[in-house]
C-alpha cells in the first residue's frame, strides 16, 4: 500500500513589542542572564500582569495578514504546569477563545497553488531558559526571555509533506516580517516550530494516530524530521505495528527523533479562566484601524512585481520571500531604468555572496541606490561586465559607491581607438602563430588574440571594439 | 484615656494640637507592643526602627506643612499577606519565611503618601487559608477578650491588634471573610470593600477573583478615613475599578430614615447561636426605631454558597500558590536528587496542612475530567447567586444578618474539623461570591461577653449606604464602646 502524509504545524512567534506582555521589561534578545526582569515577569507574590495592549494589537493584525476571523470577545487562561523557567507555575495563554481563527495562507507547490488553512491564532507569554552549567551538575534559569509575547499560529493537518511544510514556514515567516510584528529569528529562537504528523492511505479522508514533534530549531530541521518520522511511521505500519500517539525529541545532529512523553503521560494542563485579567472586548473600530494600517502583503507585492516589474513569476517569488531583501531590491528598482537587471543582481550575486559571506540583507553594507548606478554605469557602456562583477564585489568590501571605485581605480572601458589600435598591432606582432592559424581560416584563433589584448589593457577595453579592430587588422 | 484608646479622628486633633508628636506616639506603641505581645501574639514582625524613623519624618512634614492628611502619624500594622518593601512579607508560611519583597503593595504606597507609620507586620492564617489564625506557621494569636479563645481569621493579628490597642488600626484581606469574622470576634470595625474598589497589586494572592484588601478600626468613622485613603484605580492591576470614589467622610450620616433593610431568613435560621441571633434581631429593632424599613427576605441559593466558594477559590489558589517551587524565592529543600525532588519536597517541607489539603482539593476540581463536575458548575452557581443578590438590590438598600453563626470559639476546639470549619463561613461568603462590600460592627455580647458582630451588606460600590448605616448604628449604641479588660 502506498501512504501519504499528514501534516500540521504549530509555530510560536515571539512579537516584537519593545516591552513584555505583563510588564515594562525590554523583550530586547541576550543580555546578562537575569537582567531583562522585574517583580512582575518573575512572579514574585503580590504582583499581578497588567497587559501590553501593543501585543494584543499585534496578534490581531497576524491573523488579519493571514485572512482570520478576529474575535470580539476574547479572554485569557491559565495553563497550568511546573517548571523551573516558567516563574509562575502557569503560562498565561488563550484557550477557548483565541484572539483570531479560521484564517488559511496560500502557499506554491509543485502541482500549483495550495491553501494551508488556519486553525487559530492566540497570545501568550514566553517562558525562560534552563542553562546547564558544563562542569558539574548544576542548572540555572534564565528569565529574561519570560514575559516576551508569544503567538501561536495553529495550522489545520492541510500539509502533505516536508516541501510543503517549509513552504508554508517560508510563507508565514514573510507575512509576519512584512507586517512588522515578529522578526522570526529562528536561530534566536524568536520563530519555533512543532510538527504533528501522521500517515494514512494515499487518497483516503481518514486521519491516523499521529505524533509531536519538538526542538526544530531550522527551516532545515523541520524538513529533515518530517521526513524521517514520515518514514519511520511507513516503516512502523508495513512491519504490522501501530503508531502510538506520543511527543518526540528531534536530533538534529543525528537525525533522528527520541520518544519524549507517551500520550499516557500527557499532562494535565488544568486550564481555566485567567482572574487577574479581564476579559477583552475587541472592537470594530479596533480591527478595521489595523487593517488599514496593514502594509502591502508578500502575495500581493509578488503580483505586482510581476504585473508592474514585468518580473517571471519565480523571480518575483525569491524577491519577496522576505522583507528586507524585497524592500532592497524594490528600494534599488526605485531608482534604476533597468528593473530587469536590477532583479538578476540581487537573485544572482548578491545572493551569492550573502550566502558564501553568510550575511543577512540588512547587513549589506552599501544602500540599494548604489546597485542602481552599477546597473547604469553597465549600460551605459563606462564598464564592462566583467568589470562590474569586480566592482560589486568591491561594494561589497568597502560599501562605497560604484562610480567612485570606477574612478579610484580607473576602471572605465577603453574606447580610445588609436590607443587600442597600439595594442592590437603589439598583439599580432607577439603571437604569429595565432595570427597564421586565422589566416589559414581558422577563424576561433580570434577569441585566443582578443583575449591577449584584453590581458594588456588590464581588462578595460572594449571586447566589441577590440575585436573589430583586429578582424580589420589581420584582413586588412 | 490612655493614648492607645484614642480613634484616628481623636489623634490627628492631638497631632494637630501638638498635644503629642508623633514619635511620642509611636515610642508608646512600641512600648506597649513590647508589653503584650509575647501574651497576645498579633505580630510576627514589629518594625522598631522602622517605625520611629518613619515617625520623626513624618513629623517633620507635619511641622512644615507639607503633610495634613488625617492618618498622618497615626501608628497601624499590616496583615503579613500584603507586602512591604524591605520588610520581611511571610503570609505567616515557613515557605515565605525569608521572603523580604523589594516592592510595596499599592495600598502601602498610598498610607505612605498619606504619613502612615507602619508598626509592623500582622499574624495571620497561613496564606490567609483559615478562621482562625491558628494555621499559622509561626504563633497562635489570642482573642483580647478571653486569650483562651482565637481572634478568628485569617487576618486574626489584625483584629486582635486594633482591639487591644496594639495597633489605632489595621489592613487585612477578606476572601471569604478574612476581615469580617475576625473583626466580628474582636468586637471592631472590619470593611471588605466591593472587589475591585482597592488595587490587589502586592497582596500575595490567595484567591484572585475574591481577594479584596480593607481596613480594620476602632470606630466607622476610622474605617470610612482608611477606605479613602486606600481606595481607586490602580493601573498594576487591571481588575481594579477606573470609576472615581467619593468622599467616604461624606457618607458619615447618623440617619437611616426610609432605608429599605432585608433580612435574610436563611441568616437567622437554627443554626445560629441564639445570642448571636437575638442580637441581629435586636439590631433590626434598632433601625427600626430609627425609622428603617426592615423585612425579612430569602435567598433561596444560600445552600449553594459555600460549596460554590470552596470550589473556586480552592481552584484560583492551586494555581496562585504553584509559584512555591524553590527556584526563586522562599523556602527550598536541602540536598535535593533532582529537580523534581527539589520542586516536590521544597513544597511538601514548605506548606502547612491547611494549605496542602486546599491545593490538593483546588488541583482536583480543575483535573480533566472533573472541571465540569465542580469548577464549571460552580460559576454558573456563582451566577445565579449573583442574579439573586441583583434582584434583592433592586427592592433594598442593605442586607443585614451575622457575620459569624458563633462567637468566638476555644484555640484547638475546631481546627481539626476543617469542614465544619468551612461551613462556618455560610454567611461570609456569599458577599465574597458576589463582589460585594460588607462591613462587621459590634451588635451585642454573648452569655460570656465575647462581642457579636453584626454585617451589613450593600450592593457594588455602594459604600456610601454601608457606612451611613453602619454609621447611624453605632451612634444610637454603645456596643463599640466596651474594650476588653487585658493584665497590664
Amino acid at each position: 500500500m502506498e501512504y501519504e502524509a499528514v501534516i500540521g504545524l504549530e509555530v510560536h512567534a515571539e512579537l516584537s513589542t519593545k516591552s513584555k506582555i505583563f510588564c515594562s521589561c525590554t523583550t530586547e534578545f541576550g543580555g546578562q542572564p537575569n537582567t531583562h526582569c522585574c517583580p512582575v515577569c518573575i512572579g514574585m507574590p503580590g504582583t499581578l500582569p497588567a497587559l501590553n495592549r501593543k501585543a494584543v494589537e499585534y496578534t490581531i493584525k497576524a491573523g488579519l495578514a493571514t485572512n482570520c476571523t478576529i474575535s470580539n470577545f476574547t479572554k485569557q487562561d491559565r495553563k497550568n504546569y511546573f517548571y523551573p523557567d516558567l516563574p509562575k507555575g502557569y503560562q498565561i495563554s488563550q484557550y477557548d477563545l483565541p484572539l483570531c481563527k479560521n484564517g488559511y495562507v496560500e502557499i506554491e507547490t509543485e502541482n500549483g497553488k495550495k491553501k494551508i488553512r488556519i486553525n487559530r491564532i492566540h497570545l501568550e507569554e514566553d517562558a525562560g531558559k534552563l542553562v546547564h552549567s558544563e562542569y558539574g551538575h548544576n542548572s540555572y534559569v534564565d528569565y529574561n526571555r519570560t514575559g516576551v509575547p508569544l503567538i501561536e499560529i495553529v495550522s489545520e493537518p492541510d500539509i502533505s509533506s516536508a516541501a510543503e511544510a517549509r513552504a508554508y514556514l517560508e510563507k508565514l515567516k514573510a507575512i509576519l516580517q512584512f507586517i512588522g510584528v515578529s522578526d522570526c529569528k529562528m536561530e534566536e529562537g524568536s520563530l519555533r516550530a512543532d510538527v504533528n504528523v501522521s500517515i494514512r492511505p494515499k487518497g483516503s479522508n481518514e486521519l491516523w494516530e499521529r505524533t509531536e514533534m519538538k526542538n526544530l530549531n531550522s527551516f532545515r530541521a523541520v524538513y529533515r524530521a518530517i521526513e524521517a518520522e514520515v518514514a519511520r511511521q511507513i516503516q512502523v505500519v508495513k512491519s504490522g505495528g501501530t503508531i502510538q500517539r506520543e511527543t518526540r525529541r528531534w536530533d538534529d545532529a543525528k537525525g533522528e527523533s527520541y520518544p519524549m512523553r507517551s500520550k499516557e503521560n500527557a499532562q494535565d494542563y488544568r486550564y481555566f479562566p485567567e482572574p487577574d485579567l479581564p476579559p477583552l472586548i475587541i472592537k470594530e473600530e479596533l480591527i478595521q484601524r489595523l487593517k488599514n494600517e496593514l502594509p502591502e502583503l508578500p502575495d500581493a507585492r509578488k503580483q505586482r512585481y510581476i504585473s508592474e516589474y514585468g518580473l517571471p513569476e519565480y523571480d518575483a517569488g525569491v524577491l519577496t520571500s522576505s522583507k528586507e531583501l524585497s524592500d532592497f531590491f524594490e528600494e534599488a528598482a526605485r531608482a534604476s531604468e533597468n528593473i530587469k537587471a536590477v532583479s538578476n543582481w540581487v537573485m544572482g550575486d548578491m545572493l551569492r555572496i550573502l550566502n558564501e559571506r553568510n550575511l543577512e540583507v540588512s547587513q549589506v553594507p552599501f544602500p540599494p541606490t548604489y546597485l542602481a548606478k552599477l546597473v547604469a554605469l553597465l549600460d551605459k557602456g563606462v564598464i564592462n561586465g566583467p568589470t562590474a562583477k569586480k566592482v560589486f564585489e568591491e561594494m561589497f568590501n568597502t560599501g562605497k559607491d560604484p562610480e567612485a571605485i570606477v574612478k579610484e581605480h580607473g576602471l572605465e572601458v577603453l574606447n580610445d581607438e588609436s590607443l587600442l589600435l597600439q595594442v592590437v598591432e603589439k598583439v599580432i606582432q607577439e603571437n604569429p602563430n595565432s595570427v597564421a592559424d586565422y589566416k589559414k581560416g581558422k577563424k576561433k584563433a580570434i577569441g585566443f588574440l582578443v583575449g591577449q589584448a584584453m590581458k594588456a589593457t588590464k581588462g578595460k577595453a572594449n571586447p566589441q571594439l577590440l575585436n573589430e579592430l583586429l578582424i580589420k587588422k589581420l584582413e586588412g | 484615656m490612655k493614648l492607645h484608646e484614642y480613634t484616628i479622628t481623636q489623634l490627628h486633633e492631638l497631632i494637630s494640637k501638638k498635644e503629642v508628636s508623633v514619635p511620642e506616639l509611636t515610642r508608646y506603641m512600641l512600648d506597649r507592643i513590647d508589653r503584650l505581645d509575647s501574651n497576645l501574639e498579633c505580630y510576627i514582625t514589629v518594625t522598631q526602627k522602622h517605625a520611629m524613623e518613619r515617625a520623626e519624618s513624618v513629623q517633620k512634614m507635619i511641622d512644615e506643612g507639607v503633610l495634613n492628611s488625617p492618618l498622618a502619624g497615626i501608628p497601624m500594622a499590616i496583615k503579613d499577606n500584603i507586602c512591604t518593601k524591605g520588610i520581611p512579607t511571610t503570609c505567616a508560611s515557613k515557605m515565605l519565611g525569608n521572603f523580604v519583597p523589594p516592592y510595596d503593595a499599592h495600598v502601602v504606597k498610598k498610607l505612605y503618601d498619606n504619613g502612615a507609620v507602619v508598626l509592623g507586620k500582622l499574624n495571620m492564617d497561613e496564606f490567609a487559608m483559615g478562621s482562625s489564625t491558628e494555621s499559622s506557621y509561626f504563633k497562635k494569636t489570642k482573642n483580647p477578650w478571653d486569650t483562651q479563645r482565637v481572634p478568628g481569621g485569617s487576618s486574626g493579628g489584625s483584629a486582635a491588634a486594633v482591639a487591644a490597642g496594639e495597633a489605632i488600626y489595621a489592613l487585612g484581606s477578606d476572601t471569604g471573610g478574612s476581615i469580617r469574622q475576625p473583626a466580628s470576634f474582636c468586637g471592631c470595625v472590619g470593611l471588605k470593600p466591593t472587589y475591585g474598589l482597592v488595587s490587589r497589586f502586592g497582596l500575595v494572592a490567595y484567591a484572585s477573583s475574591f481577594d479584596q484588601i480593607g481596613p480594620l478600626t476602632k470606630t466607622v468613622t476610622d474605617c470610612a478615613l482608611v477606605l479613602n485613603a486606600i481606595a481607586g484605580h490602580d493601573p498594576m492591576d487591571l481588575t481594579s475599578s477606573r470609576r472615581q470614589h467619593p468622599d467616604y467622610t461624606k457618607a458619615l450620616i447618623n440617619d437611616v430614615k426610609g432605608m429599605k433593610i432585608g433580612i435574610p431568613r436563611e441568616f437567622i435560621a437554627d443554626n445560629v447561636q441564639k445570642d448571636v441571633r437575638d442580637a441581629v434581631l435586636n439590631a433590626a429593632k434598632v433601625f427600626s426605631n430609627l425609622g428603617a424599613e426592615c423585612e425579612e427576605i430569602s435567598i433561596p441559593s444560600m445552600e449553594y454558597v459555600v460549596p460554590t466558594y470552596y470550589i473556586i477559590a480552592l481552584a484560583e489558589a492551586s494555581s496562585n500558590l504553584a509559584r512555591y517551587d524553590g527556584v526563586k524565592f522562599g523556602y527550598r529543600a536541602a540536598n535535593p536528587k533532582d529537580m523534581l525532588d527539589f520542586c516536590m519536597r521544597s513544597r511538601s517541607e514548605g506548606f502547612g496542612t491547611e494549605v496542602k489539603r486546599r491545593i490538593l482539593l483546588g488541583t482536583y476540581v480543575l483535573s480533566s475530567g472533573y472541571y465540569d463536575a465542580y469548577y464549571k458548575k460552580a460559576l454558573k452557581a456563582r451566577a445565579l447567586i449573583i442574579r439573586q443578590f441583583n434582584k434583592i438590590f433592586e427592592k433594598y438598600d442593605i442586607i443585614i444578618g451575622p457575620v459569624a453563626p458563633t462567637t468566638a470559639y476555644k484555640i484547638g476546639e475546631k481546627i481539626n474539623d476543617p469542614v465544619q470549619m468551612y461551613m462556618e463561613d455560610i454567611f461570609t461568603v456569599p458577599v465574597n461570591i458576589a463582589g460585594l462590600p460588607a462591613i462587621s460592627i459590634s451588635c451585642g455580647f454573648d452569655s460570656s461577653f465575647l462581642p457579636i458582630g453584626l454585617q451589613i451588606i450593600a450592593n457594588r460600590f455602594d459604600e456610601p449606604t454601608l457606612i451611613r448605616a453602619a454609621y447611624t448604628f453605632e451612634q444610637n449604641t454603645d456596643f463599640h464602646k466596651a474594650k476588653p479588660s487585658l493584665d497590664e
